[in-house]
């Protein structure tokens, strides 16, 4: 595998090639011969190269992030030869249910900060390094890598193996908060000699697995290495051979921490002291990261180039979980020096040298990284892009990367808070469903209506008691929960319980912007914000997200968790451990994800402008993120219940009882058919909802499951999805770009849970087929609708945010001043906030409305909500379409005025739009006057006509107010916020309108007019007439047979029907209008040569010249009042046209000077412009005597008297001379 | 009025290798005097059209250039006012106006030792007199007026018909109350691509539902029809409605029919809800 990489480095192969060869294995066209020659005998590699890249990476990166493997047992194949194959095993990746003795229940019964450990819990490491951290053999069966952090270790690895030699991970969580922070001090730690690599792997040949720890295991053929496959992926007993390496390990280790505290550190005494360091200090100051002193640029610009390449094109499982590793490496503070004889001598080519020889590599390296990945990084929300941009690294290495993101923070709105709020309320009682006729007996109603008391009895109780130490579950409500399922009789009553569990699960756990009162629940409290100002309520939120929010979520790769009130819902479950009640929990909950998932949701106008729609959009996103979040939450408690009774913590210890589970479980069907559901999602592109629920229960797979060939299909489906969502590429199902990176968040996320194998992403093959749906043409889904936004993605995928406590803890770390996420905080008096605070009559009424909502049937929320939601939405349309169009019409005319002004003055259209924006736009405020009485008028109207004739009026009343109240607040704020935006908007687009009208053939189009009323239209159609002209044009070029000819009367109808298109022009375009101009020019040329063939009693002569001047007079007139583009004119002066006449004989001068007098008299051409054109002329080749008449011709014109009529002047006062427009046709 | 795939090809097969001038339509008018002069040219020129694209190719080699414009030259020595270019088209099968502009491309490199631009070319063939050769103006006009199926006029009066009918078009609607958005009202929301009209509330006719119109001012043969779809419809569909995707045209799949709209105007027509 390193050949590829060496290769690359060599320079022999291009990174582009590389990459193209990645992802699809056959060597391209472009690639340059010597570059397929140099790649095709690596062809079976290919499917390796991408782990091993990523090992590579973390392996050199160890002495930077030294908590992966002090030293990498590298496999001597640098050269990638099969034997790497052979050797390949299973990297064990996080373990949810750590391989403790734990009984499962209890591991979920925990706090996931306390279950965050695994096998070695409290000890647990606090830094991952988001690593398949090289998991060689010697790392033997460390505790030391967080099972959780995604490092991609031996599975034999999850025994729980106690290390003392771990000071550097002992850093608890609750004492310093930021998980995945800073490397911790292990400055200075050199790589113990000690560890004699190659006595090291003259010991591997005799122990274990030849597990190659950057090879994903794609040897799994049974028969050359059985008791390999018994162990090595499940591996609990390890071989003999192992533990003895174990043993060695553990001796190195110790030897190592020996050294670690005899060596004098330079910074930090606390690591002299052997204490738990703690992960984030600010004592620990980082080494300074100098550009010019990067080693080697190429080469890391080289694999940079892969390496974000492989990130880019989806070949790496997890996008974030890369990102984290490089965020790392971005903020690495301390590096171990490098020692020549350090490196493995055995090694050869490019690859000898490390690649990160310092500090500044690492960063060069990450920053290089970091701007390949802008386009994702610009998608974080605002805190993060804040912290990137202002990490001085970041500026010092790449000025134009950091210019880019601090853009990208300035223009960013994407807030997004991790606070979740939880209002717990009981689910009312449902008089359609719980009313005493759905119950068999009087005896099951009241047992209902007692489990009901006793299930809030018991909620009521946890959430008093959950947080207290020693409280335990199981001990406090166990019993009183078994008692009562054990009354659940009849399976109507379970039926019942589970609506009711189910339904109460929905109200509390749904998260952030939750389902039930769209706009109640999400203004902020107006008690606390009348007492604290709309400015102080955001400190207060931050402050509250800081202290509330989870700090750690646990690293980039967290399992699944059930937070908050979800626990409860998840030891009722196991303490319950009723198996009727999980069977109606996954038939209710199944059916409910269905309904769910097959609910419409509202699709806006293709492409409509922003602008009004924009209430609708957030409106249309926030019903999204509900419905999303409900589904995550209903199919993580479907996943839980269903594989609950499979679940053990670890792998089957064999080969055969793997085997015999399968067969035993491929013949039960699924709990509920995801794969049928996941392809329609994808047929119908909405993907981005169902596939975000579907991680979620898969989630929950047990070991056995991701092997049935049911999930096979659903897991491969999944990867194709997630190999073809190339964040960069245009792809051709057109999926919005934050609804990619939700997919491939939660898709990374699955990936790297302990349970879904992690061969299945290797080893696919590279390039997806073309998904199902591809070929349907495009249609609009929700794939193709922003649908996501940063605070749904950070809500879904709140391992996103470790990337901002990375960066934070390096803030804080680094130059100890203030900012960042780990601010001192400064306690102010708490009394004004006490729950005995009074309440605003603002507040009170909220809760009112809430409580009134409560004791009516859900459809009349519904209906308040849905009237509040299209009144606050027409409202703005309204507004825009009468108010603002108003105001926009008024800075036409203001515009008008100052363009008249202008012309004096002289002043950019720029300075003149910002003045007119700032006359107009203070005129927004009345809006939302406007705005409030169109709601107060309408949402009531509304109201009554939807709900029952029957509801009483006091109801009624209540609701319309309430209506009005949500309906206003909703507008209101919409316009508050964009109403200057909008008018300046449109100010703009007038104004742009107006400037161009003033262009000067737009001017002759103002002037254009139809005609009148009575007009029936009976004109021939300009197309017919274009053909007709042309038709006597072909004729008079000829060829033409000796009988053709046209009449002088054709030829006058002709005309005649010209007159009455150009008096109708109903039908006419100006392009068919300057080509009939043109064309009638091109005939008054023909005609005053004399050239027109016309048939007369006789037959072919020409035409008298009475007839000739008469319909040149036709065409004078036509010219001259019923063309409304400009006639080219001068044409008929053209040497062409002129030239004309050369050809008859004898020549007649006379119709020319007809013409010519005609134009003047008429005013169509003037006489200077004649001249001029008569003048040019002269220049022309002619025949001599052919010149002589042209120049009598002129004198004879220029010697008539210039004595223009009055009609003239009147003429030419109204209409310049059309002569001087030229047509352009 | 609508035109049976028989009347269609019966027409057609009276097109194969006629020159596309004024005479050949005449001819034409003469043999079907019950079709209207709009629809012959319109079958006419269809397939012409048709018969160019295959053949295109064959005039444009440089050999083939080289003859052409040697013959040009030869036969303009001979007699400048003689029809030289008209019939040396002709007789190569080729189109008048195609030809000329071939001739006058050829022309104005060798004066000018660089290919002309081609709006400089395009700007000559709409107003020959700027040509810089007087007798290369004379012929170049006279193929331009005599080419019934390519050439600057043909293709604004193509552009008129098309202009026309949906002019017709949006009368027909007025008339009929069928409110719809058009064009520029769509551009103005913002739509990329639109047809040339959008009913706003959709409407039934033979049994299918119509959302929205395009008027085609050529004639629709299957063939154009393809073609068009492939351009046009797909991405109307992509855009508008994925439910409703009724074109109403020029000429329907099945019967060629030139001003489908006709239809509209005499058959019943039901609102739709």
């Amino acid at each position: 595998m390193a050949a590829v990489l060496e290769a690359l480095l060599r320079e022999e192969v291009t990174a582009a090639a590389a990459v193209r060869w990645l992802a699809r294995g056959v060597p391209d066209a472009e690639d340059a011969p010597g570059e397929a020659a140099a790649l095709a005998p690596l062809e079976p590699l290919r499917k390796e190269f991408v782990p091993f890249l990523l090992n590579f990476l973390r392996e050199q990166s160890s002495r930077a992030l030294p908590q992966g493997p002090p030293t990498p047992a590298k496999a001597p194949g640098a050269s990638g030869g099969r034997g790497a194959l052979a050797r390949s095993g299973r990297g064990v990746r996080s373990q949810l249910f750590p391989a403790s003795a734990e009984p499962p229940a209890a591991s979920f019964g925990e706090p996931p900060l306390a279950r965050r450990g695994g096998g070695g819990r409290r000890r647990g490491p606090v830094r991952e390094r988001g690593g398949r951290g090289a998991g060689g053999p010697e790392e033997g069966g460390s505790g030391d890598s967080p099972p959780w952090g995604g490092s991609w270790r031996p599975r034999a690895s999850s025994s729980p193996n106690p290390s003392p030699a771990e000071p550097l991970n002992l850093s608890n969580l609750e004492e310093f908060p930021p998980v995945g922070s800073v490397p911790p001090g292990p400055a200075g730690v050199k790589p113990s000699r000690r560890i004699n690599p190659t006595r090291v792997s003259a010991e591997r040949s005799l122990s274990k697995p030849k597990t190659c720890f950057t090879s994903p295991p794609i040897s799994q053929a049974p028969s050359s290495q059985p008791q390999v496959l018994d162990n090595s992926p499940w591996g609990l007993d390890l071989p003999l051979g192992c533990s003895s390496l174990q043993e060695e390990r553990e001796m190195l280790r110790k030897e190592r921490f020996k050294l670690l505290h005899q060596s004098p550190a330079p910074v930090g005494s606390a690591l002299e002291s052997g204490l738990p360091v703690p992960s984030r200090t600010g004592s620990l100051t980082p080494e300074p990261a100098d550009p010019g002193k990067v080693s080697c640029q190429q080469r890391l610009q080289l694999v940079a180039i892969v390496y974000s390449s492989c990130i880019t094109e989806n070949l790496v499982p997890s996008l974030f979980l890369e990102l984290f590793f490089v965020l790392q490496l971005l903020t690495v503070r301390r590096m171990v020096g490098v020692e020549d004889d350090d490196l493995e001598p055995s090694l050869g080519g490019p690859l000898k040298r490390p690649l990160f020889q310092n500090i500044h590599d690492c960063v060069f390296f990450a920053v290089q990284v970091l701007e390949h990945q802008f386009p994702v990084l610009s998608h974080l929300d605002k805190g993060t892009l804040k912290l990137l941009a202002e990490n001085e690294r970041l500026l010092c290495f790449s000025p134009t990367l950091q210019g880019r993101l601090r853009d990208a923070y300035e223009g960013s709105t994407a807030k997004v808070s991790l606070l979740l709020s939880s209002p717990a309320q009981a689910v009312s009682f449902q008089p359609e469903t719980d009313n005493r006729a759905n119950f068999s007996s009087d005896r099951a109603f009241h047992t209902f209506k007692k489990q009901r008391d006793v299930f809030y009895e018991v909620l009521r109780e946890w959430e008093d008691q959950h947080e207290e130490p020693g409280w335990d579950f199981e001990k406090g409500l166990g019993s009183r929960i078994r008692s009562m399922m054990s009354q659940l009789s009849a399976a109507s009553s379970h039926s019942h319980f589970v609506r009711l569990f189910q339904k109460q699960l929905l109200q509390m756990c749904q998260s952030p912007s939750g389902t039930g009162g769209m706009a109640l629940g999400e203004t902020p409290d107006p008690d606390v914000l009348s007492m604290l100002g709309a400015d102080k309520l955001g400190r207060l939120r931050r402050l509250q997200e800081r202290l509330v929010a989870p700090q750690s979520s646990s690293g980039p790769c967290p399992p699944p968790t059930f937070p908050g009130w979800q626990g409860f819902f998840r030891d009722f479950i196991l303490s319950a451990s009723s198996f009727q009640f999980n069977q109606h929990l996954m038939d209710s909950l199944s059916l409910k994800i269905r309904e769910l998932n097959d609910l419409a949701l509202p699709q806006h106008e293709p492409s409509e402008e922003d602008g009004e729609s924009d209430v609708d959009r957030q409106d249309e996103r926030k019903q999204f993120a509900s419905v999303l979040l409900s589904l995550r939450l209903l199919a993580k408690f479907l996943g839980f219940v269903a594989f609950l009774p499979y679940r053990s913590p670890d792998p089957p210890p064999t080969r055969e009882l793997q085997e015999s589970a399968l067969a035993l479980r491929n013949q039960v069907p699924p709990v509920l058919d995801v794969l049928t559901l996941l392809q329609q999602g994808l047929q119908n592109h909405q993907a981005v909802l169902t596939v975000p629920w579907l991680v979620e229960f898969l989630s929950f797979v047990d070991h056995i499951a991701p092997l049935l060939d049911y999930y096979q299909n659903v897991f491969s489906l999944l990867l194709k999805l997630y190999r073809s969502l190339i964040l960069s590429g245009e792809s051709k199902r057109r999926i919005c770009f934050l609804n990619k990176l939700l997919l491939l968040a939660v898709l990374g996320w699955l990936f790297q849970i302990p349970t879904v194998p992690e061969d299945l992403f290797f080893l696919a093959e590279g390039r997806p087929d073309t998904l199902e749906g591809d070929t349907v043409a495009l249609v609009q889904g929700l794939d193709t609708m922003p649908v996501v936004d940063q605070q749904l993605l950070y809500t879904c995928c709140p391992f996103i945010g470790e990337l901002r406590k990375l960066l934070a803890s390096w803030v804080s770390g680094s130059s100890g001043r203030g900012g960042g996420f780990v601010r001192k905080i400064t306690p102010t008096s708490t009394t004004a906030l006490g729950p005995q605070a009074p309440r605003t009559s603002q507040g009170l009424q909220a809760e009112l409305a809430q409580a009134f909502f409560h004791n009516q049937p859900p459809s009349l929320r519904r209906t308040v909500e849905f009237v509040a939601e299209r009144i606050g939405s027409n409202c703005v349309k309204h507004i825009k379409a009468t108010f603002v169009a108003d105001l926009v019409r008024q800075a036409e005319s203001l515009l008008q005025e100052q363009l008249g002004e202008q012309e004096q003055e002289g002043g950019a259209p720029a300075q003149l739009l910002e003045a007119l924006c700032e006359q107009i736009c203070p005129e927004g405020t009345q809006a939302l006057t406007q705005g409030r009485e169109f709601c107060r008028k309408k949402a009531p109207e509304a109201v009554r006509v939807l709900l029952p004739e029957e509801t009483s009026s006091a109801v009624l009343r209540s609701a319309e107010d309430i209506a009005v109240g949500l309906a206003m607040e909703k507008a209101c704020s919409w316009l508050s916020a964009n109403i200057t935006a909008l008018i300046r908007r449109e100010v703009k687009a007038a104004l742009s309108r107006t400037l161009r009208a003033q262009g000067p053939d737009v001017a002759a189009q103002g002037e254009r007019r139809g005609c009148s009323r009575a007009c029936e239209h009976h004109a021939p159609l300009p197309s017919h007439l274009i053909s007709e002209i042309k038709d006597v044009l072909a004729l008079t070029v000829g060829p033409r047979d000796p009988e053709e000819g046209i009449t002088p009367e054709q030829l006058e109808t002709l005309l005649r029907q010209l007159k009455e298109m150009l008096q109708c022009r109903q039908f006419l375009c100006p392009i068919s209008e300057q080509q009939l101009a043109k064309c009638s020019v091109e005939l008054a040329s023909f005609l005053v040569a004399d050239q027109v063939p016309t048939l007369g009693p006789p037959g072919p002569h020409r035409l008298e010249r009475g007839e000739a001047r008469g319909l040149l007079q036709m065409l004078l007139s036509l010219w001259h009042e019923d063309f409304q583009v400009p006639v080219p004119l001068q044409l008929l002066l053209s040497p062409r046209n002129v030239g004309l006449l050369a050809d008859t004989r004898p020549r007649e001068w006379d119709l020319l000077l007809f013409l010519l007098r005609g134009l003047v008299d008429r005013g169509l051409m003037g006489r200077v412009e004649i001249e001029t054109c008569l003048r040019s002329l002269h220049q022309a080749p002619w025949p001599e005597d052919f010149s002589e008449e042209l120049a009598t011709l002129s004198c004879l014109f220029l010697a008539e008297p210039q004595v223009p009529g009055p009609r003239l002047r009147a003429c030419e006062l109204m209409r310049p001379p059309r002569g001087t427009v030229l047509a352009q046709s | 009025m609508i035109l049976t795939k028989a009347q269609y090809e019966e027409i057609a097969q009276c097109l194969v290798a006629v020159p596309p001038t004024r005479q050949s339509l005449r001819k034409l008018k003469q043999r079907f005097p019950s079709q209207s002069q709009s629809t012959l040219l319109s079958i006419f020129s269809q397939e012409y059209q048709k018969h160019i694209k295959r053949t295109h190719a064959k005039h444009h080699t440089v050999e083939a250039i080289e003859t052409y414009y040697q013959r040009y030259m030869s036969g303009v020595m001979k007699d400048g006012t003689a029809p030289v270019l008209l019939e040396l088209a002709n007789e190569v099968d080729y189109a008048p106006s195609l030809m000329a502009r071939i001739i006058l491309e050829r022309f104005l490199q060798e004066r000018e030792e660089s290919p002309p631009s081609k709006s400089v070319i395009n700007s000559m063939l709409r107003d020959p007199s700027q040509i810089p050769d007087g007798v290369l103006a004379n012929q170049v006009y006279q193929c331009i007026v005599n080419d019934c199926c390519y050439g600057p006029l043909v293709g604004c009066i193509k552009h008129a018909i098309g202009h026309e009918h949906e002019v017709l078009l949006r009368d027909l609607l007025l008339e009929r109350n069928l409110s719809f958005l058009d064009e520029d009202q769509l551009r103005a929301k913002g739509y990329d691509k639109t047809p040339d009209f959008i009913l706003e509330v959709p409407i039934a006719l033979e049994g299918h539902i119509i959302h929205w119109i395009e008027s085609k001012a050529s004639f629709g043969d299957e063939c154009s029809h393809q073609a068009y779809l492939h351009d046009q419809f797909w991405s109307y569909w992509n855009r508008l409605d994925m439910n409703f995707p009724v074109t109403c045209h020029h000429a329907s799949f099945n019967s060629l029919s030139v001003g489908r709209w006709m239809k509209l105007k005499h058959n019943s027509i039901s609102g739709h809800r």
